[in-house]
């Protein structure tokens, strides 16, 4: 059953550093992770990735989640096309000011239970784009956001560590 | 023990076809050299959805709302009058095989009438390539059961199977023939390579999947399980129409496990075949889907020729 | 009995009349005029339908002759089973057209006159009740032009508008070339009978050559067939159907047209109880042609009648599908299943009347509120129509020949009537119906494509223009026709068992064989004897459907009922400005088939540019691109307008003729006298 609906969320939280070191090799983590997704999930994650007007570095890093060397199909995770499939929203990108409608309205439309997690620099604080005219300065300005994810960009073994940690969290 | 027969004719295909599409993503999967989901992985996925709320577009009616209810229905009750594992049938009034052609052709037309429904670009173009594979298709699906209807005389499927388990050497070469149409049917019904990639997330490749995005929650499970309950129908009534010779024709329970067994391994040899065509072909460009399917239905005229000479 | 039924027909003929002069006489108080005249076409219509039923079920014939008519036009009625079943058909579908009619014509009452339309509108049914009941030549082909002249001016009712005029210039010149066809046959039966009376023509069939059979057949088909609307010669049945008014529409689509089937069954197997081979083969294929090219038509159709128009050609190819075969298996003498394929091309008549006026009907409502034909103008009307939009939908799935309703029962008993063609005759013959079970398979499908696309445009999205935005239902005398009318589409479909039993008796009565009532039995539903074993009981299949979708949904909600469902705009990419243009138009739903068919089609794509700055070379900057998508007419272009010049040509050669000087024509006068006596001296 979904049990993060009874969890309240006032801040996004930012997974440490010393998580995401913690974990050199997929491999290790592989049976937590599954147990995880299937006590939290009912094991099937569906994650929609919307890039917010970022670098595409984590665009890359994200895709590369699903090729055959760190397979996150294994886990149960799968990337969905409609944000209307979606659990999870994966945003990148410092959210620049075209994109905050568009970012709102997947938002929107995804239905609830839902997590939204902010992945990369850029989308933690704005990153390299901080203080431009073009950008808000982090996801968190136009959504609201639950989890963090610090890295520029962080790698697929950071992003996997990261949501063991997001699971247990929530569990 | 007919009791068991009847339960095997309803409850099967719905427990049965997330399987089938776990298994057939495993098989992708293993041939793109990685591990892959677990077969399964799409009940979970099923069981998910069934839990979370559902977001509607105001600009649906009651069509959308409805309509997976409608489609999930007929895909439960198609297979009522096919021999699933054994040929004595309650409802063989169902198995006429006009009257499957067009219950899966009334799937079809909901399905794409709920896509025009929420106003979006992506359902309205979804719609429009379904319906229009799915006019041609028609023929081809006609004509590739045409032959055995005209072989054994009968047009239901159940005597069909009957007469067919007792004289079938003479019709070899033309029963073949019309199998590589029905095969042709079945990836084009379900949806498959070489006609539309059910993972793709491009919404201008999509057919299948483009009048589904804006399903969520319990509607999307029931439309995602009515298209795999449509799949593994195709297999079963493929399998058992044009090689019947594993199935029991009464109520021994001996022989009803062993016809289920070759059933399964039946269905695990079309599952096979069609992972080997996701992983080795490309998908097709639209406009090339007709010359396929017409040549489908002209393989289905030789076999009928062939047949009723 | 006899005399209940006689007296029944004989009301309602009188009260057609009243009906007409009631509106012709009070056409200065158009109101009165309006009510009286659409009452007197109820009531009438009632009449003739209880009539009917009454004679249908006690299998009684009326016969009856006017005393003392041979001076002026002699008239002889001959009601059997056939024309019972037809009057049935045209007084129900008059009876409740004439009661949608009553509020739709209100429309029309400040431009055109009512009193006007209610004469020719209760005449033409009249004239259509007649035309069935004909049983001489003479008689019969008085009603028909009657019928013919009557519909013409319905048609031509907007008359302010050209192009109404114009459509019904091409309907009156195509259907007098077709009366003049079926005038050249009817004169060579008689001058080989010698009598005007179909009885005496059926009794000296067995002396007519066959050479002049098949020319009478090919007359007939030809002249018919105009009427009945088979490619090559259906042109101008797409243009007057459109500008009808649309329960005028509803009549000529549902019923008139079925009066050239109705004449060709008379003929071919009444009359002429002796078909040839080749005659049952040439309407199978051009059924197959018509009902292929028909439905691709209107899948390239934006105008919502012209496009139902278009299935009507369709629906009546798979009539002829019926028709033809039947011949066919009379001709070889299997008679059984002659049966067979003509009780199936009845069904899909009586089903097509239903469904058709339906979808007449609701589209007449639709055209009403929103003003307009065009279909890419519609959108959302299902919020603002909830009835229309159901009553259309029920239509819409019983013309695509799905399960459960009545397209369905009849096509299935057609597709059995061919595949018994297959299964036991030479190998030429067995092309012919493969072609036919092609086009029916191939028919089907195209068919459930236009109507997706009809439904969905017209009913569902949001709307597209000012007036689809504020459109109203109809008022409750337009939705309790289409209503009955739907409930008949699922009641003729649950109940095909019953019904395909009345038409089994019907066509024993033209052509009586002891064993044709075996091929039918009522406990399994319909069944086929001939075959090892062939059944479709549609009561269960219905039911089927309806308890697997509730017990879908008690499960559903067991398992998710206390989720929410929370109310969202239309995801779309997350674009910010969500007009009706981002929507699919009927242009683009087509287009995918209009392409894959092009040898049919031959579309056509003009584009121009018009720039910002017309004079300067700055070719950049563009203010609006207009492209244009056509598709061509292939059987005006090759067909008619080569024949249209031909004729002028020829005419022009002739005009020199016509000198204008008295001394020419005195010449022409001379020269004629010589010659005739010349040939009356030596022959």
């Amino acid at each position: 059953m979904f049990q993060f609906t009874k969890v309240a969320f006032t801040k996004p939280t930012v997974i440490p550093e010393s998580i995401l070191a913690s974990v050199e090799d997929v491999t290790t983590i592989k049976e937590k992770l599954s147990r995880n997704i299937l006590d939290v999930f009912n094991g099937s994650l569906a994650i929609r990735e919307v890039d917010a007007g970022g670098t595409n570095a984590e665009e890359h890093e994200l895709t590369s989640l699903s090729n055959c060397f760190y397979d996150s199909e294994r886990f149960g995770i799968h990337f969905v096309a409609s944000p209307r499939h979606a659990d999870m929203l994966m945003v990148t990108g410092p959210a620049s000011r075209n994109m905050a409608y568009a970012l709102k309205a997947t938002y929107e439309a995804t239905p609830s239970p839902k997590i939204v997690v902010a992945v990369g620099d850029d989308a933690i604080d704005g990153g390299i784009f901080k203080g431009s005219y073009a950008v808000y300065d982090g996801i968190h300005n136009v959504i609201p956001v639950h989890f963090q994810i610090p890295g520029d960009p962080p790698t697929p073994t950071q992003i996997l560590v990261s949501l063991l940690h997001i699971l247990e969290i929530i569990k | 023990m007919i009791i068991v027969v009847l339960l095997f004719q309803i409850l099967f295909i719905p427990l049965f076809s997330p399987l089938l599409i776990g298994v057939i993503r495993r098989i992708k999967a293993r041939m793109q050299n990685r591990q892959g989901a677990s077969i399964i992985q799409p009940y979970y996925d099923l069981w998910k959805l069934f839990q979370k709320d559902e977001v509607i577009s105001k600009d649906a009616s009651w069509i959308f709302r409805f309509a997976p209810y409608v489609i999930f229905a007929i895909s439960i009750i198609l297979p009522l009058g096919i021999p699933v594992i054994s040929t004595i049938s309650l409802f063989s009034f169902m198995g006429d095989f006009l009257v499957i052609i067009y219950l899966v052709a009334l799937m079809t037309f909901i399905l794409a009438l709920a896509g025009i429904d929420v106003g979006s670009a992506f359902g309205g173009f979804g719609s429009s390539r379904e319906m229009t594979i799915t006019a041609i298709t028609e023929g081809a699906f006609v004509f590739s059961i045409l032959p055995v209807v005209i072989f054994t005389s009968s047009s239901n499927i159940s005597s069909i199977i009957v007469l067919f388990q007792s004289n079938s050497i003479n019709g070899l070469l033309p029963l073949s023939l019309a199998f590589v149409t029905f095969l042709t049917v079945l990836l084009a019904e379900s949806k498959r390579f070489p006609f539309d990639n059910p993972a793709t997330h491009l919404e201008l490749t999509m057919i299948h999947e483009a009048m589904i995005l804006e399903y969520s929650g319990k509607r999307l499970a029931l439309v995602e399980w009515a298209s795999a309950n449509k799949t593994l129908f195709f297999i079963v009534l493929g399998m058992n129409l044009y090689f019947p010779w594993s199935l029991s024709s009464n109520t021994d329970p001996i022989l009803l496990f062993y016809s289920f067994l070759m059933l399964l391994i039946k269905i695990l040899v079309v599952a096979m075949f069609v992972g080997l065509i996701e992983s080795s072909i490309a998908k097709f460009r639209f406009f090339r889907l007709p010359d396929i399917l017409l040549t489908a239905y002209i393989l289905g005229v030789i076999a009928l020729i062939m047949v009723a000479l | 009995m006899m005399l209940l039924i006689q007296s029944l027909i004989f009301g309602a003929i009188f009260l057609f009349i009243c009906g007409a002069l009631s509106g012709i006489v009070l056409y200065k108080k158009q109101k009165i005029a309006h009510i009286l005249g659409s009452g007197f076409a109820i009531i009438a219509s009632a009449f003739a339908l209880i009539a009917s039923l009454i004679g249908m079920i006690s299998k009684t014939d009326i016969r009856f002759s006017f005393i003392g008519g041979e001076v002026i036009l002699p008239v002889t009625m001959k009601i059997d089973s056939l024309a019972f079943f037809y009057i049935l058909v045209i007084s129900l579908i008059g009876l409740l057209a004439s009661l949608y009619g009553y509020r739709y014509m209100k429309h029309y009452m400040r431009d055109y006159n009512l009193g006007v339309f209610s004469f020719f509108y209760n005449l033409f049914l009249l004239s259509m009740i007649l035309v069935v009941t004909a049983s001489n030549i003479i008689y019969f082909l008085f009603v028909w032009e009657l019928m013919s002249l009557f519909s013409l001016f319905l048609v031509v009712f907007e008359y302010k508008n050209y192009d109404t005029v114009r459509a019904g210039i091409v309907y009156f010149i195509l259907t007098h070339v077709a009366t003049a066809f079926i005038t050249a046959g009817f004169f060579i039966l008689y001058t080989s009978s010698g009598s005007i009376y179909f009885i005496d023509i059926q009794s000296s069939m067995v002396s007519i050559p066959s050479m002049l059979k098949n020319i009478v057949f090919v007359c007939f088909l030809i002249g018919f067939g105009t009427k009945a609307g088979i490619i090559p010669i259906h042109i101008w049945l797409p243009r007057a159907h459109s500008v009808a008014p649309s329960h005028v529409s509803s009549l000529m689509s549902g019923v008139m047209i079925k009066l050239g089937i109705f004449m060709m069954i008379r003929m071919f197997f009444d009359v002429m109880p002796t078909p040839l081979l080749w005659w049952g083969i040439v309407i199978l294929l051009l059924g197959s042609a018509s009902s292929i090219l028909g439905v691709l038509y209107a899948l390239a159709e934006h105008d919502i009648k012209r496009l139902l128009a278009f299935h009507s050609i369709e629906n009546i190819g798979i009539i002829l599908l019926g028709m033809g075969s039947s011949l066919i298996f009379a001709s070889l003498g299997q008679f059984v299943l002659m049966h067979l394929c003509l009780v199936a091309s009845l069904f899909h008549t009586l089903n097509h009347a239903v469904f058709k006026s339906l979808l007449f009907l609701s589209a007449g409502s639709v055209i009403s509120e929103t003003h307009t034909r065009n279909i890419e103008e519609y959108g959302g009307l299902i919020k603002r129509m909830p009835y229309t939009a159901l009553f259309f939908l029920i239509a819409s799935i019983a013309i695509s020949g799905l399960p459960p309703f009545n397209g369905f029962a009849s096509e299935w008993i057609t597709y059995q009537g061919l595949f018994q063609g297959i299964l036991n005759q030479t190998l030429g013959i067995k092309v012919v119906f493969i072609i036919a079970i092609t086009s029916l398979a191939f028919t089907g499908g195209l068919a459930s494509a236009c109507f997706v696309k009809v439904f969905g445009i017209t009913f569902l999205a949001r709307p597209r223009s000012k007036e689809s935005k504020e459109a109203h239902e109809s008022g409750w005398q337009m939705i309790i026709p289409m209503g009955i009318l739907a409930f008949f589409c699922l009641i003729f479909g649950i109940g095909a068992t019953y019904i395909t039993g009345f038409l089994a008796d019907v066509v024993d009565k033209i052509s009586p064989i002891n064993s044709g009532s075996e091929l039918w039995t009522t406990d399994m539903g319909v069944y086929l004897t001939q075959s090892n074993a062939t059944f479709y009981n549609p009561l269960f299949v219905f039911f089927a459907i309806l308890i697997a979708i509730a017990i879908t949904y008690g499960l559903v909600h067991l398992i998710s009922g206390k989720n929410r469902e929370i109310k969202d705009i239309t995801w779309n990419c997350g674009f910010e400005y969500m007009t009706p243009r981002g929507e699919i138009t009927a242009t683009g739903f087509a287009r995918s088939i209009i392409l894959i068919f092009k040898g049919i089609f031959r579309p056509t794509k003009q584009s121009s540019i018009e720039y910002v700055d017309a004079n300067s070379h700055n070719k950049y900057l563009a203010k609006s691109k207009t492209v244009v998508l056509n598709t061509m007419n292939v059987y005006e272009a090759y067909f008619y307008r080569p024949v249209d010049r031909g004729l002028r040509m020829i005419s022009k050669r002739f005009k020199s003729l016509q000198t204008g000087n008295i001394n020419a024509y005195l010449l022409y006068i001379f020269i004629t006298l010589i010659c005739v006596l010349i040939w009356v001296r030596y022959s």
